[in-house]
């Protein structure tokens, strides 16, 4: 115990190894399973949000895989009708709620204290918290599949089908449940991610120069804050209808169908931009970075992001456009939907100029963002199309929305993503990736995309609905539908080289050293990977491009204590310092706390009763968590 | 890219005819609509075209350059730059606002109400489809599933609503779709142009057999559809010969009964389709299979294969009464 100490260490006593050794003893994660389990590090727990959320997107695309198999002709039976339902189920709620958000948010919270110059995520217990439940959430969904009970109402679970007359079992439940975990565990990064931004930023990076990347994740927690807790008050009356026989949902007892589908797509609309606005993110840092200057426009960008926040909740009756709304409402739905184009375009227009103007690296990470913009504006397109009401009267629930919202989505957002893992593996792993395979991958990733996608806009205009297990032989979209699985074979090909040379990276990759890309932001500031505590000293910042300022010299800050966990904590707008503040230490309670929780959210799927009982060794991780242990943090 | 626009024109070509297709119109109200989404395709295609032109320039501006470190962006650039991205801008507001306007205009021209020459009510079961043929006279009012026939050059008007869960109304050819929710009715209307048939299916995933809801609408000349309103009026045709008259006997004293109406006989359930000119129809199962006896038979024998998940329970018959009985539906003309 460091706390019989007599005196504070400063790290200005300390010369720099020795403050680096004093660092690492008040930061380190104990080896062992102990220091895994117990660990509220941002980068460990980072890396494993990421891995996990990796491993869900293979699993979502075997499963979009299977269905491939099963549309590849006519009244093919890989599949029954009732196991189709739940492999598309799985894929669209898998995809969602375990791999985009969790990822987008992932990766904030290992860049996101390294970009703006800090120790460690705010409340990093809570983090700690929100990956187990996480995991617990995914992992209750894949069980149910594995058990041949996982939801088949479709992702959207739309009422009457998930209600308690027609939704048998207990699929609709798992499927409410898992929204809870996932929703819980995103709520908890986003508050994170939001005090981390504000009150945790290097001293002098004022807003105005806070790095593109971080304020779209600032954007995206807004959101998160603001759309979640609609799908979580959705799931639960869901759950209550199904469990205690509440009414919400039953136009008999004068609840409301569509009651439902306002609530889902209140969320659900948001939630395209919650994956989409940290995308955009990405696609500024490496645009900046391979173009070797900053990006073009960054208030334009930051107001862009902001405004596509607002407006992101404004459109989410054009999910609605044929249940028979008044006409009014949908037409300004119509002007709302189109005009969250202008943001884009606008955001779409500073990334051209910017590399007009810049001096071009043709690296892999930018080699994606060219194959985001081209796949992405086409998306986007298509996006306004469906935005005109009487268009998607025709359009809607066919695989022309499947091929748009799959433009939007892997061109848009997984793109830009495989992109920022090639950009920042370097700084997490300290290894580089290797170019010429990056290249194979964007190149299969890029033209396997298309040729799978490209299609299902042609099926759509054809008349093939969503969500059909087969077709007969007579409606002539097989040999599109072959055409289409055969080139998801090239796509899928794209996706298994990136693994390879990812795992491959890992032992075989040149080292990367501090900044290898010769960046502007904090990030590279610190060691590949970073140390436990992230900078020795903390860097001070004196515009929006602080490693570019003046190369070989970075300011910095002095007067923190080394031998206990402390931040500092600066104003929001001008980030002016105000005080230090300390960092919870390692502890295994959080992973308690998410057992119980576990617990008590499973088994409340049986019986209502286990949100009373289940609630008391909630509540006892709770206490465990928060009681003083005397350790010198818990002077601060 | 350019392989892109060339296949999408190529498979527009030959595989945008068909009865079920959103391009190959042959209402009032679905030709409106195709124009509408060429419009839209060709405004995207010109808007997506640009932006790939302009970035395939920014690129091929520079080869891969050497790097010498970040620059400063040139003031005199920036400005230039920030006047092609705010024309861009407003190019862009232009463009949204006009595809605005062209899509209120739409909207309204399509929900314009000319008077109807026909009213029906569609209603949407887990899987099939009931068509109400509505009357001021009871006496001319009557019920068939799954294959609508209406005149051609008439508006036809439909109330959709739903008994179950929520399903969607869609045959592409005519009219754009609009949803059947329970506890609600909503209404579409379709002009058609056009004697033919043309296929619809549910577009709202509403279960197990969602993939096998499909439904017809015959567009008749008036003097066919006249006659085939007649026949529909009309009770259930009188069995003939000794296999025929067991077969309605099994039919009334079996499960049958229980769950589907004949006129003209003592069946009057009304869980299931209305059977009483069951052999009319192209389609028997909501478009699952061809009318004939022995499909009949066949659905008989084994619902559950057919389409599974259905709410047809097997019922026990023998070889001999499968014969009867499916002799007796397959003369429902």
């Amino acid at each position: 115990m460091t706390a019989s100490e007599p005196r504070a260490v400063s790290d200005s006593d300390l010369d720099p190894p020795a403050l680096e050794k004093q660092l690492a003893a008040t930061w380190r994660t104990p080896g062992g399973l102990w220091g895994v389990l117990s660990t509220v590090d941002h980068k460990i727990i980072g890396r494993r949000y990421i891995i996990t959320a990796f491993v869900f997107l293979a699993l979502g695309g075997v499963l979009a895989l299977l269905m491939r198999l099963q549309l590849a002709g006519a009244e093919r039976r890989v599949l029954s009708a009732d196991r189709y339902n739940q492999v598309f189920t799985m894929h669209g709620s898998n995809m969602m709620f375990l791999f985009a958000v969790p990822v987008m948010e992932a990766m904030a919270v290992y860049l996101v204290p390294l970009m703006v110059g800090s120790r460690n995520i705010a409340f990093p217990r809570l983090n700690a918290f929100s990956y187990w439940l996480y995991l617990a959430g995914g992992i209750l969904l894949w069980a149910a599949f594995a058990l041949n009970m996982a939801p088949d109402v479709g992702w959207f679970a739309y009422v009457p089908l998930s209600g308690p007359q027609f939704g048998a079992g207990k699929r609709a439940d798992i499927w409410a449940q898992m929204i809870t975990f996932t929703e819980v565990s995103a709520l908890a990064v986003a508050i994170e991610l939001v005090v981390t931004i504000f009150k945790q930023r290097a001293p002098g990076m004022t807003l105005a120069r806070v790095p593109l990347f971080v304020w779209s994740m600032l954007v995206t927690a807004f959101l998160v804050i603001l759309a979640m807790p609609t799908i979580m008050i959705a799931s639960t009356s869901l759950i209550l209808d199904r469990l205690v026989g509440t009414h919400f949902f039953n136009p008999a007892e004068g609840g409301d169908a569509l009651l439902w589908q306002h609530l889902f797509w209140f969320f659900g609309h948001p939630e395209v931009y919650i994956i989409f606005l940290p995308a955009v993110g990405m696609v500024s840092t490496i645009v900046a970075t391979f173009a070797r200057r900053p990006v073009f426009g960054y208030l334009a960008m930051v107001l862009a992001l902001i405004a596509t926040g607002v407006l992101a909740f404004g459109l989410w009756v054009h999910h609605m456009f044929v249940v028979g709304l008044p006409r009014l409402g949908e037409s300004f739905f119509t002007i709302s939907s189109m005009s969250i184009a202008l943001p884009a375009g606008i955001q779409i227009f500073c990334w051209l100029a910017t590399l007009w103007d810049g001096r071009l690296m043709f690296r892999t990470p930018l080699l994606f963002v060219i194959a985001f913009m081209v796949t992405f504006v086409m998306g986007g397109l298509t996006g306004v199309m469906v935005a005109s009401v009487p268009l998607d009267t025709q359009v809607h629930d066919t695989y022309f929305v499947v091929a748009h919202f799959h433009y939007v989505l892997i061109g848009g957002a997984v793109f830009p993503l495989i992109g920022a893992i090639y950009y920042w593996f370097p700084k997490m792993t300290g290894r580089l990736m290797s170019e010429r395979i990056g290249r194979w991958v964007v190149g299969l990733l890029f033209v396997g995309f298309n040729l799978t996608f490209f299609p299902m806009h042609i099926l759509g205009l054809q008349g093939m609905p969503r969500r059909i297990y087969t077709y007969p032989a007579e409606m002539h979209w097989g040999t599109i539908n072959l055409f289409v699985s055969v080139s998801a074979t090239i796509l899928t090909s794209g996706f298994l080289l990136f693994f390879i040379d990812v795992v491959r990276s890992l032992r075989h990759g040149p080292p990367a050293g501090a900044n290898p890309w010769g960046a502007s932001t904090l990030e590279w500031a610190t060691s590949s990977p970073p140390p436990s505590y992230n900078f020795a000293r903390l860097p001070v910042v004196g515009s929006a491009q602080p490693l570019w300022d003046r190369p070989d010299v970075l300011p910095v800050v002095c007067g923190l204590r080394a031998d206990r966990r402390e931040l500092l904590i600066t104003s929001l707008r001008s980030a002016e310092p105000q005080a230090r503040e300390s960092s919870p230490r390692n502890s295994i309670w959080p992973l308690l706390a998410a057992i119980a929780s576990t617990v008590m959210l499973i088994s409340s799927i049986f019986t209502p009763w286990a949100m009373v009982w289940g609630a008391v060794p909630v509540l006892i991780t709770l206490i465990g968590w928060f009681w003083p242990k005397g350790t010198p943090e818990d002077e601060g | 890219m350019a392989r892109h626009a060339l296949s999408l024109i190529a498979l527009l070509c030959c595989g945008c005819a068909g009865w079920q297709s959103a391009l190959d119109t042959h209402a009032v109200q679905g030709t409106r609509l195709a124009h509408l989404i060429w419009l839209f395709v060709g405004v995207c295609a010109v808007v997506w075209v640009t932006v790939t032109v302009v970035l395939l320039l920014a690129l091929r501006k520079k080869n891969d350059c050497p790097d010498d470190g970040p620059h400063t962006p040139a003031e005199a650039s920036e400005r230039r730059m920030a006047r092609i991205v705010r024309a861009a801008a407003i190019a862009t507001a232009g463009i949204i606002t006009s595809l605005t306007i062209v899509s209120f205009y739409a909207t309204r021209e399509l929900t314009s109400a000319a008077v109807a020459a026909l009213d029906l009510r569609v209603r949407g079961y887990q899987w099939w489809w009931e068509v109400t043929y509505l009357d001021a006279r009871p006496d001319q009012v009557f019920i068939t599933a799954n294959e609508i026939h209406v005149p051609v050059g008439r508006s036809i008007h439909l109330r959709l609503a739903a008994a179950d869960v929520i399903h969607s109304f869609w045959v592409p050819s005519l009219t754009g779709k609009q949803d059947l929710i329970p506890g609600r009715e909503n209404t579409l209307t379709f002009t058609p142009q056009e004697v033919g048939i043309y296929r619809g299916q549910c577009a709202e995933f509403c279960g197990l057999q969602h993939a096998h809801m499909s439904l017809l609408v015959v567009v008749d000349s008036a003097a066919d559809f006249e006659h085939w309103r007649r026949g529909q009026l009309a009770p259930a045709a009188t069995p003939r010969g000794p296999e025929q008259e067991t077969g309605k006997r099994l039919f009334e004293n079996k499960a049958c009964a229980s769950c589907h109406n004949i006129q003209g006989s003592t069946a009057s359930g009304t869980i299931g389709p209305d059977l009483t000119h069951l052999a009319s129809r192209h389609y028997i199962a909501a478009g699952s299979l061809a009318t004939n006896r022995g499909s009949i038979a066949a659905w008989l024998a084994d619902p559950q294969t057919i389409k599974p998940g259905n709410n047809m329970p097997r019922v026990r018959l023998n070889a001999g009464e499968l014969n009867a009985l499916s002799a007796y539906l397959a003369a429902l003309r």
